[in-house]
């Protein structure tokens, strides 16, 4: 069988509900972290595959946007995790609750 | 140069003299006061200037700037000059003059002079911008500034709680008259479509029934301002209160100011009110002046004396507008003026003799200790008891002359009045001046400076003179088409009360007489008052001044309370209650329930931003 544009695209769904489910039920902030990349890889998953389907690079040239920034989210990310963690001791989203009043 | 302009600085001055004095000069005592006193005596200069170079009947007689105009209506601040304009002119700077040079010998003392003297400025200007003023809305705002400065002058005092009471009344009943001045001045308006005096006379003249049936309440309406002002029943009760200022302010209000105002809009608009209106306001002048002549008996106080005898008097002239009769009305104004300035000062002479003392039976022997005073304070009460050749008995003639003629039982009136109104002073002058000292501070009293006695000197001679420097004849030129004539020689102006009306002025001073005599044979050497002996309760409700205060009290303030108090429950229940904390609560609630979908928790914002995020692509892609 031909690996079609719908193959593709069901695996990125796939791994975006992964990710969205990964986001909403696990409770380590550094887990949360992954499952975000996840959903982002998720997207550049499907922006690759309707590039090749649809013979157009924008799709490709904006991956690579997509990658970049996510590599400096990253790092701010995780400077913001470990900063977070020496001033509170924790890396549990039930311990992050200073928004509530 | 326009000779108007003069007049526009005679009325600013003041003004000018108060704000500089409030604004820059409160720490300078000595500047305050030449400032306040040089602008009030300027203004005297300037207008008689003003009189030399145009005369009593100058051509132009109005000088106006538009002040405000919606559509076709137009208000001008225009100054108005016509004889009885500038004869209040001269009479109300005249006057102000002598007692701003004798308040800075009176106030002396006084720390908070500064503040003293800007309300004394304020107090002319608003009351000269009521003489010029050319329409009814310029007047009517000067009005409400003389009420704002006698509250401030009043309450001078304001530590003092009485003091602070009595500017609040006459604050207060003031406004009460107001009320119905103005709503008469809003119904001239409707009718005649104008406010401007001269455009009225000719609107009314044009139409003498232009105010239809509403003549008598547009009169009557009118005088309730003038009842207020000056003090006329019912609402005379503040006068007496508002001794509790400075003596020199009371012979302001007295004299010049304020209790004049009253009477010389009534004679200014006198061509509006018509006869049924009239016969009301005479009848209320004549029970004025009885009844506050009979208070004025049993009173012990020298200022309160003096502040009954100014109802009265006030009652005589207002009596004398509804006989239609303005001319007398502004003459015996003018020569009150003169002899109760004179005697609120004298009075004051004797309260700083006597550090403060006011009660006339703890005073006596001050005739020889204070002889400047005393004789001045003589000349005053022969002129107010209507004694001739002192200006109060022509005056006071012409009043009753004008009773004969037109109202038997309001002459019957007048001259019961005549007669008390010398008891009640020679009462006065027995008790406090003659006999022997009745009390230490009477006993080591001291005349006052020469500053405080040369007013009391000039204003005795113009209560001496006031009869015969034509007056009469000036006021006349404004109210009758044909100016009275003056008596060709000085021996036949002396006599000419006896001459055109022998009836009234030989029973206006058979009573004055009467009167002397019989306080002369009870007060001239009594230690205590004999009258409360003779007369048992009725002196009792003289001395309490007929209770009308607690009626008031009584009445109209429990009719206000019990008002204020129903209103007090709507503000706080229906506007309060229901419309603001009603508000504000149904907000408070949904806030609240709303603070319950805010946990705090990440994931539950991720799972329902995520729901959103689902639904609005369901609905997008749909």
């Amino acid at each position: 069988m031909t690996v079609g544009l719908e193959h593709y695209l069901v695996v990125s769904v796939m791994l975006f509900a992964l990710g969205l489910t990964g986001v909403i039920v696990r409770r380590s902030v550094l887990v949360i972290y992954m499952s975000l990349e996840l959903m982002l890889n998720a997207a550049n998953l499907a922006l690759v595959a309707f590039s090749r389907f649809t013979n157009n690079l924008d799709g490709q040239v904006f991956v690579f946007f997509v990658i970049t920034v996510a590599a400096a989210e990253v790092s701010v990310g995780l400077a913001l995790i470990v900063a977070l963690y020496r001033k509170r001791q924790a890396a549990h989203v039930e311990d992050l609750r200073t928004l509530k009043l | 140069m326009h000779p108007e302009l003069l007049l526009w600085i005679v009325l600013f001055l003041p003004l000018g003299a108060a704000v500089l004095i409030t604004l820059f000069t409160q720490r300078n005592r000595e500047l305050s006061a030449a400032i306040s006193i040089g602008a009030v005596v300027a203004g005297f200069v300037l207008s008689l200037i003003f009189r030399a170079w145009v005369g009593w009947q100058p051509e132009v007689r109005e000088s106006a700037v538009t002040w405000l105009s919606v559509g076709s209506f137009q208000v001008d601040f225009g100054l108005r000059f016509d004889p009885l304009s500038l004869a209040m002119l001269l009479l109300v700077t005249g006057v102000a003059s002598v007692i701003h040079i004798y308040s800075w010998g009176y106030m002396k003392e006084d720390r908070s002079l500064p503040r003293y003297f800007a309300g004394l400025s304020l107090f002319t200007f608003s009351m000269l911008g009521i003489v010029l003023a050319s329409n009814f809305l310029q007047l009517f705002i000067f009005w409400e500034l003389v009420g704002v400065s006698s509250y401030v002058l009043i309450g001078f005092w304001f530590e003092r709680p009485a003091a602070a009471d009595a500017g609040k009344k006459a604050f207060i009943t003031n406004r009460l008259g107001d009320f119905g001045f103005l709503l008469g001045i809003l119904l001239v308006w409707t009718h005649l479509g104008s406010l401007n005096f001269t455009v009225l006379q000719e609107n009314f003249t044009a139409d003498p029934q232009a105010l239809g049936t509403l003549a008598t309440a547009a009169g009557l309406l009118i005088f309730c301002g003038a009842m207020g002002k000056s003090a006329q029943f019912p609402l005379h009760v503040w006068l007496p209160d508002a001794m509790e200022g400075p003596t020199p302010v009371s012979a302001l209000i007295h004299a010049a100011t304020m209790v004049a105002a009253g009477v010389y809009m009534l004679c200014r608009v006198s061509f509006l009110i018509n006869a049924p209106a009239l016969e009301i306001i005479a009848w209320i002048g004549g029970i004025t002046a009885l009844l506050s002549a009979v208070i004025g008996i049993q009173q012990n106080d020298i200022k309160r004396i003096l502040a009954y005898s100014t109802l009265s008097q006030l009652g005589y002239m207002v009596m004398a507008v509804g006989l239609h009769g303005p001319t007398p009305a502004m003459y015996h104004l003018t020569t009150h003026a003169f002899f109760k300035a004179l005697l609120f000062l004298g009075a004051g002479s004797v309260i700083l003799g006597l550090h403060h003392e006011q009660d006339i039976w703890k005073m006596g022997g001050l005739r020889k200790k204070m002889p400047v005073t005393f004789w001045t304070f003589i000349v005053g009460t022969l002129a107010l008891a209507g004694l001739p050749p002192f200006s109060g008995f022509y005056s006071k003639d012409s009043i009753l002359a004008l009773a004969a003629e037109h109202n038997s039982g309001l002459l019957i009136v007048g001259v019961i009045v005549a007669a008390l109104t010398p008891f009640y002073m020679f009462r006065l002058v027995c008790v406090a001046f003659l006999g022997e000292p009745k009390s230490d501070a009477a006993g080591h009293a001291h005349e006052s400076p020469q500053g405080m006695l040369w007013p009391l000197r000039i204003l005795a001679t113009l209560s001496i003179v006031g009869g015969f420097i034509g007056i009469e004849q000036l006021y006349g030129s404004q109210f009758h088409t044909l100016p009275l004539e003056p008596s060709p020689s000085f021996l036949q102006e002396l006599i000419a009360p006896f001459v055109h009306a022998p009836m009234a002025a030989v029973s206006g001073l058979v009573a004055a007489l009467v009167g002397l005599a019989a306080a002369w044979a009870l007060y001239a050497r009594a230690t205590e008052d004999p009258l409360p002996a003779r007369l048992g309760a009725l002196s009792r409700w003289m001395r309490d001044r007929f209770y009308f205060d607690e009626l008031y009290e009584a009445t109209v303030i429990r009719l206000h309370d019990f008002i204020a108090t129903i209103a007090a429950w709507i503000d706080r229940w229906i506007i309060s209650g229901v419309a603001v904390r009603g508000t504000h609560g149904t907000v408070e609630l949904v806030g609240r329930a709303l603070r319950l979908i805010q946990t705090g928790s990440l994931q539950t914002y991720a799972f329902l931003f995520a729901i959103g995020v689902a639904l609005v692509l369901y609905l997008a892609l749909k």
